[in-house]
Formats: C-alpha cells, structure tokens, sequence
C-alpha cells in the first residue's frame, strides 16, 4: 500500500477506540429510543408489544408532559436573558480597576465549580418557610413570611433564581475573554466623540460582544434541558408538578414508574428539541463568522 | 412413558435441591439484602447491629445489607439489580410495592416458602392490619418489619401557653380546629398545626379519609374512590386548615423539614410518622405529647413503611437463609429492639409482651400510641401501577392545597388518571 | 469598561464599585451561610448569634453517619481514571481528524459533534440498559465509560494540533518519528495548555455530576460524593440542618479548595475551553 492510501488506514485505526465508545453510548443508544418509543411497556406478566405511534397518542393525551414542556420553557426563559445580563455585568464591573478586584471576581465564579446538588441542599435553607432565611429576613422587616416551594406560584421563579446565581459567573467568564480583546483605544475613542458610556455600550461592546452572547446562549439553553439536580432535593417536581422538567419526568416515568418505552417516547421529544438547538446552533456560527 | 419422564424431572429436582442444601452445609450462603434508608440515618447502624447479631448465631450465612436510600431509590435499586443479574435475596421495600413487584415476577409468596405448621402459624402471628398490605390475591408476599403509622406530636408547653389541657389532645376534627386556632399567632410566628404535603401527600391523605370513613381503594388493587364524596370532603377539610381557619401554612408543607419545623416551635401539632419518635424525644427541648390521630366520623390511619420480600430468583438454600433471616429480624424480641430504638412499630403483640417493650412503655408511653390506633388503621394506598396511580393523587392533593385547582376538580381527575391506568387490571 | 474623567466619572466609579462588592457578598453569601450553618451547634442554624460555640461536631456527625471518605475516595478514582481514558481516546481521535485525510472523516466529525448535544444524561434510560448487559452497574468503570469518549475534548484537541505548525511535524519525521512518535514529541507537547484547561474542565464537570451516577450505582463502594450526598440529604425522617450543611461542604471542599488555590488557572481554563 502506498503511504497516500495508509492516510485511511491510520485515521480509522486512531478513531477507533473513540468511535465504538460513541457509537455504542451516543448513537446506538439514539436510534433504540427511537425504537423503544414504539412499543409498549412490558413487565413479567404482560410482555412489552408494538403499538406504533400509540405511546406518542398518549404523550399528547398527558397533561403531565405538556405541563412539564411549558416549565421548561419558563425554565429557559427565566434563567437565560438574566444570568447572561448578570454575566455581562459582572464582566464589566471586574474588568476595570477595582479593589479586591481577584476577591469579587473568585466570588461570582464559585458557585460553578459548587454541585447542583450541593446548591441545592443550601438552597433549601433559604427557601424553608417561617424557619428558613428569607422568611427570617422578612420577618426583621416585619414582612410575613413566605412558602416559597409549596406555593405553585413561586416555586418556579425560586428554583430560576438559584439557577441564575449558579450560572451568571460561569457565563461571565466568556464575557471576560472577550472584553479582554477588545482594544481599550475604542473606549478612548469613544470618550473622545463624548458618547455616553451607555451609548458606547450599546453602540460599540455589545454588538462586539455579540459572538460570545451567542454561544453563551446555545450552552445557556442547553443547561435548561440538562439541569434537573436540584429537583432531587428541593422539589421532586412539585407541588403539582409545578416545577417538574423533562429529564426529571423521564427519570420519574423510567425509575419511578417502570415504563421506561414512555421514558423513551419523552426522551424522543427531549432528542427532537435538541436537533432543533443543533439547527440553530448552525445558524448562529454562520453569523459569528460574519463578526469576527 | 409420560410418567417416567416426569418422575426423572422430579428426581432432578429433588437431586437439585439436595445439593442446594448440601452446598450451603458446606458453604456460606451469602445473601444480599436492600433496605430502604438513607446510608447514613442512625437506622444504618441499627440494622448493621442486628445483623452481625444473625450473623454471629448463624456462621454458616453471610448478610450484605444495601442501604440504597429512601423506599423508592430501594425498589428503582433491588429491582435493577435483579435485571442485571446481581445478586439479590431478599430486601424490605415499600409495603406498598406489592402489585408492581408481583406484576414484575420479582417476588415469591411467603406461603410457596413456608413448610412446617409452626412456620405457617408465624405467618399469622404479626397484627392483622400490618398484613393488610402484604397479602393479596390470599397469599402473603410481604413480611412487616419497618412498619409505622401516622400520630399526632404536639407541644405541650405551647398548650399550657394557649391554656389548653397539655393531657387532652385534639380528639375530634373540630377539637383540632379550635386548639390549632388557639395555638396559631397572629404574627406567624407560631402556627396551630402542620400536615405534611410533599413526599408523602396520599399517606397523610389517607388518614383523613380514613377519619371520613372512607378507603382510597380496594383490596385487588384495581380500584380507586379518589372522587367519593366523603374523600373530596377529606381534602377540603385539609384545605380548609389553611385556607379557611388559617392554623397552618397555605400551599404545600415540606415533609423533610417538617420536623425541624416541630423542634424549632414553629408549630404546636405536627402529623408525622412514628419512626420520627425517637428523633423528636431527642431532639426536643420542650415538653411533647404523642397521641392518635382525631376523628371525624372515625378515627383513622394508615399503616406505613417497609415489609420484607423474598426475590423469585433464588435458589432453595437462599430462601431458607432468607427466611430465617426474616425470622429473627422480626422475632419478638429483635421487634422490641428496633421499636424502641427508632419508634416503628413492634410487629406483633407479643414483641409488646416482651419485658424490655413493657419496661419501655412504663416510662415513655407514647411508644405504645402506634400500636393502640392499630385497631383503627387501614392499609397504605397500593394499587397496581402504584406508582403512577399514587402520582395521581399526590399532583391532585398538590394542586387543591396550593389553591390551583378545587378538591372536587382535583380528585375528580385524579380519578380519571388511576382509572385509565388500572383498566388493563380489571 | 474605562471610567470617564471627571467628579461625575468618580462618583460613578465609587457605584460601580459598591455595586460590584454588594454582588460579590451577595453572591458568595449561600456558601458563607453553609459555613455558618456546619460549624455551629443545631440550634444556631437558624439564629445568628456572633457569639454562638464553634464546634467540629456536625462534621464528626456526617462522617460518622455516612461514609464521605468513602465517597471521596469514589469521586477521586472516578475523576482520575475518567480523565485519563478521556485523554489517551481524545488525543488519538483529535488526531486522526487534525492530520489525516481519511475516507469519511467530515461525516464521522459531524457524528463526533452529535455528542455535545446529546450528551449521555439524555439517554440514561438506554445507556442503562446497555451497562446493565455488560455487567457494569454499580461500578466506578460503568459511570465514567459513557463519557470516556468526549466530543468536546476531541474538537478542543483538534483545534490545538490544527494551530501546529506542519514544519515541526516534517522535521520529526526526518529524525525518524512515526506516527505515533510525531503525536508524542509534536503535537502533545505544543497543546498543553489545551491539554490543562480540558483537564480542569473535565474534573470540575464529573465531581460534580450527579443524575447518571445516581442511576447507575448502588453501593458505598462504587457511589461518589454527589450521589452519596443527595441519598444523604434525603433521609425518610427529616432533614438536619446542621449536619448536612457539614456534609455539604466535605463533599464540595476538595474542589473549592484547589480552586480558590488555582483561581486563575481554573477561570482560563475554562475561558479555553469555552472559546472554541
């Protein structure tokens, strides 16, 4: 063989060991959802049959699903636009001289490095009604106290919040880098043309900033499918599923219920809704390209 | 012809279980056991204890306890393990659970197991309504060990405080109405009464439809009265706690931190399951009361916790190991043991007729508050598909405490939901 | 963003710097109070009182109720043996992408990519299933296998020999290197940096992960502190603040205490390996 041909021989040979690992926990797993979601489920005593698309008619038919479906959305749209103004904030607040400027910037990154579940557990301090330390705060302030996870109306936007202070930092980070190559002359420049520093902001670093906005947001998102940790220990889901998501309701109908075909039915929904991110994830960097 | 090859078959296995015996003469028998708590709670070690106990008046058997967290992550755990061909004997698991592990051909019936009358006997000899939720379809699957019911814990010095009789707790609902009224502050500082509403919503539930006389199911499993009407009277009366007499917070009450509520004096009379007992007598730092749980048309409670399973795929000497396992485990002195280290139940009367139980009972008597409301306890919520089916209830329970939907709407749902999924069962 | 000049421009500058250390206590805060909460007796978990006993009791309580060291050890072996097959697969794969143009290499790059998206959390149910007929649940090897093979780590490395210059590859050959050799005295060497930022990346992401790990193992042995803590912090009969605040911070200190040691080299890190 010549040396050109042994050009295939030697990529295979070194994706190899790579690729089956994938194939076998990315992919294959992939394509037998898929198949799973058309059958139904089995036990010893009533063996799992094909039911076509049986299991989605039932999906459609699940308030559960839908109700988990729209959390996820209020999910993203509540973590999203504040943790990445947060992050730019932050950003821009330790990238200019500051005292203790390593000490604030060490404490908006820690919670990244902290486990969800850890989080989650310390969070659960702060939300508990009457003893817990908001309702503590409230009551110095002569305000009544507040059940914060048991109320359906609450419990959403107090898991959004912990889950804006776990990740703003995490996000700054990516904003930080890009400030940092930013030339300072633009801000002279800027200074020297009198525009305000809100309009220098608007006008010049944000649309500078807009790359790394956009590829904040693809992780941001994807985070909102992925994060359901701290559901184990704050809410399981409720009340009423008010803060149940679709990773924990997949975990719920496979581990909890045994139906792990409507698991994989769900799991299909979760699979469809990321090729969508993937799709835009594609248009995104077509734009970045046009920035940089 | 026909004949001879059956005969051979049996021969076979006869040869097969001889061997089986023979082996464990020889050999440990290692059995691997889950159980449902927490690694970690106290429990662990208790459990730890009495089984090098076993082990020590049984060299020829080893014991593996699984502490695989609480009775969900036991079954999502022991049944996984037995998919996967791990070992697994036996476990205790949630009583509950019954219908799923009998649908999933999991476990074996205790009376395919048992051989002598004696055996036999000690089948009957644990209380009637803790067997409740381990027989079905007339065989017995589930043995109780880690059993509880639902009492009532109260403060007694916030009852002088309120000038309420500290020895007389609340018997009827309308008695608890008005203490819990007394003993509420207007500030919120201090609330009447807190029933916990996550984790375990259809357990408390279950009690107060009990109290309305009224049963959440019936014994096959395949039936639910999620929408009678004295159950929606049951969760509007819950409702109205909050809601209406305001003795206890709106919206849904954390079953984890309840406790910590009851210790801390946000609230003068907590629901909660026995096992938290011996937690609370130590935790306490005031003057505390255990009683049953009141009336309304009845009084009324449903047995809780873990029974032991035996799995299917074991061989003969691992169901006998199993069983003498279950047997000492459960035996009346070991019973008294664990009742008093951790406030579940002692399983049968004659664990209460043991001198150290007795001993136990004269100086701290609310040990004995379990064992008196037995004769008004029903069993748990268990159906088949239990899982979703109590999801059911629990969401409904959820919403109409937390004000987003009716009693009647909720229950009537929840209704639906278990009806569409128990049809297959009918 | 530079400060104008000016009285105005200073007042703004004392605004923003109140504002950043507001947030900054306002964001470390939840840690502090986990501190607050383990190292003082139940009783002052929820009352602050600057006077309150420091005690190691919570601490004593924790590990004598569940076996962290355990979980740590389980953490640790995991983290490290996961990282290093991470490594050698990642290091092989990126290079086969970075340097060789073999037949249907776009098309297995593209389904390379597929794994940033659909990450194996997504199909535990699936992935369980595939572990369970291997024999390899509840053990270390089975939660690190599905991750050993890693997209990310494969295009970070990609990107790193693609940056090398080909003359440094052409001159080793003349001395004689192989393949191989070429990647071990080349291209690895030059990508350290991207070596080390995927490193911390790496270890932070699965000392910190929970959901498979959780699925996947039953046992002390095989448990790691993630796990061990959620199964810990949700006991049937109560929660105790004080000691699982204690657990809390055994089971996150390792982490926190080589970043607050390696600050810089964590935040570069992951700026690297968010900057595709």
């Amino acid at each position: 063989m010549t040396r050109d041909a042994m050009r295939h021989v030697y990529g295979w040979l070194l994706l190899t060991p790579a690729a089956i690992l994938l194939v076998a926990f990315t992919h294959y797993p992939t394509v037998a959802t898929v198949l799973d979601s058309l059958y139904s489920k089995g036990s010893a005593i009533r063996p799992s049959r094909f039911v076509g698309l049986g299991q989605y008619a039932q999906l459609a038919d699940d308030p559960i699903f839908w109700k988990v479906l729209a959390n996820n959305a209020w999910f993203a749209l509540g973590t999203i636009p504040a943790s990445v103004a947060l992050a730019i904030a932050m950003a821009l607040l330790v990238n200019r001289a500051l005292p203790g400027r390593a000490l604030v910037r060490m404490a908006y990154f820690t919670p990244t490095i902290l486990p969800m579940i850890a989080v989650a557990n310390i969070w659960l301090f702060f939300y508990t009604p009457d003893i817990g330390l908001i309702d503590q705060v409230l009551s110095v302030f002569g305000l009544p106290g507040h059940n914060w996870l048991g109320d359906t109306a609450t419990v959403l936007p107090a898991i959004i919040a912990m889950t804006i202070w776990k990740e703003a930092g995490f996000f700054m980070i990516f904003y930080l880098a890009a400030l940092q190559n930013i030339p300072p002359e633009l801000g002279e420049a800027a200074r020297l043309e009198g525009a305000s520093r809100w309009t220098y902001f608007r006008r010049v670093l944000f649309p500078l900033l807009m790359p790394t906005t956009l590829f904040v947001l693809i992780n941001a998102v994807l985070n909102s499918f992925k994060l359901v940790d701290h559901l184990f220990v704050l809410t399981k889901g409720g009340p009423d599923n008010a803060s149940n998501l679709l990773l924990y309701y997949i975990f719920e109908s496979a581990f909890s219920y045994f139906d792990t075909n409507y698991a994989a039915t769900l799991t299909v929904v979760l699979l469809a809704l990321l090729a969508v991110l993937a799709l835009a994830q594609f248009f995104a960097l077509d734009r970045r390209i046009h920035y940089w | 012809m026909f004949h001879a090859v059956k005969k051979a078959l049996l021969g076979a296995g006869v040869a097969a279980a001889l061997a089986g015996m023979s082996a464990a003469a020889d050999a440990k028998t290692e059995l691997t056991m889950y159980y449902p708590v927490a690694v970690g709670g106290p429990l662990t070690k208790i459990v730890d204890g009495m089984v090098a106990d076993f082990e020590k008046a049984n060299p020829d058997i080893d014991v593996n306890a699984i502490y695989a967290g609480n009775y969900n992550d036991a079954r999502i755990k022991a049944l996984a393990a037995l998919k996967s061909g791990q070992p697994a004997q036996l476990s205790v698991m949630f009583s509950i659970d019954i219908y799923e592990l009998i649908e999933q051909d999991a476990i074996v019936a205790f009376d395919d197991i048992v051989k002598t009358d004696e055996e036999k006997a000690w089948l009957d000899s644990f209380y009637p309504t803790l067997m409740q939720n381990g027989r079905t379809a007339g065989k017995t699957w589930g043995i109780p060990f880690q059993r509880s019911t639902i009492v009532m814990y109260y403060n007694k010095d916030m009852f002088r405080a309120a000038g309420l009789d500290p020895e007389k707790a609340p018997a009827t609902w309308d008695d608890l109405v008005a203490a819990a009224g007394k003993l509420t502050k207007a500030d919120g500082s201090q609330w009447g009464l807190m029933i916990p509403s996550t984790g375990y919503p259809y357990w408390m539930f279950g009690a107060l439809a009990m109290q309305n006389d009224q049963v959440l199911m019936n014994g096959a499993g395949n039936e639910t009265y999620f929408d009678a009407p004295a159950t929606v009277g049951a969760l509007r009366f819950w409702k109205d706690l909050g809601s209406k007499h305001h003795v206890m917070p709106e919206g849904t009450i954390e079953w984890g931190t309840l406790r910590k509520n009851f210790l801390e004096g946000k609230t003068a009379i907590m629901w909660h399951s026995t096992g938290n007992l011996t937690a609370v007598k130590k935790g306490a730092t005031f003057d505390f009361g255990v009683a049953m749980l009141p009336a309304n048309k009845r009084r009324g409670t449903p047995t809780g916790g873990g029974n032991f399973y035996i799995f299917k795929k074991t061989t003969p000497a691992e169901r006998t190991a199993a069983m003498k396992l279950i047997r000492f485990m459960t035996s009346p002195e070991r019973a008294a043991q664990w009742s008093m280290a951790t406030g579940y139940m002692g399983v049968s009367p004659a664990a209460y007729e043991t001198a150290a139980l007795k001993d136990y009972v004269k100086t701290f008597p609310y040990a004995a508050v379990a064992r008196d409301q037995l004769k008004y306890a029903t069993a748990e919520l268990s159906t088949f598909q239990t899982g979703r089916v109590r999801k059911a209830l629990d969401d409904a329970i959820q919403a109409a405490l937390t004000g987003a939907k009716t009693p009647e709407a909720a229950l009537k749902e929840a209704q639906a939901t278990a009806e569409r999924f128990l049809k297959p069962y009918m | 963003m530079t400060a104008p000049a000016g009285a105005g421009g200073r007042f703004a500058g004392a605004l923003e710097v109140s504002a950043a250390w507001l947030l900054a206590v306002v964001w470390i805060s939840p840690l502090l109070y986990a501190l607050w909460a383990a190292f003082h007796g139940g009783a002052y978990a929820t009352h602050f009182d600057p006077t309150a006993p420091l005690t190691l009791d919570n601490f004593r309580q924790a590990l004598d109720q569940a076996p962290f060291l355990r979980y740590g050890l389980n953490t640790f072996i995991l983290v490290t043996m996961l990282l290093a097959a991470q490594l050698v697969l990642c290091t092989l794969a990126a290079y086969a992408f970075a340097r060789f143009r073999f037949w249907g290499r776009e098309a297995a790059f593209a389904l390379v990519l597929v794994q940033l998206m659909v990450t194996p959390e997504i199909l535990i149910v699936e992935n369980y299933g595939t572990l369970a007929r291997l024999g390899l649940v509840d053990t270390i090897t089975g939660i690190g296998l599905p991750y050993m093979a890693s997209a990310f780590g494969i295009f970070l490395l990609r990107q790193a020999f693609k940056s090398t210059p080909k003359e440094l590859e052409e001159a080793a050959r003349l001395e004689g290197c192989g393949v191989l050799g070429v990647l071990w005295r080349v291209y690895v060497p030059l990508a350290r940096p991207t070596y080390l930022a995927y490193g911390l990346v790496s270890v932070s992401h699965h000392w910190n992960n929970f959901l498979w790990p959780l699925v996947i193992t039953n046992s002390l042995e095989t448990r790691p502190l993630t796990v061990g803590l959620g199964v810990f912090g949700a006991p049937e009969s109560g929660v105790d603040w004080s000691i699982i605040s204690a657990a809390t911070l055994l089971s996150v200190a390792p982490l926190l205490v080589a970043f607050l040691l390696f600050q810089r080299q964590f935040m570069q890190s992951f700026m690297t390996a968010g900057i595709k």
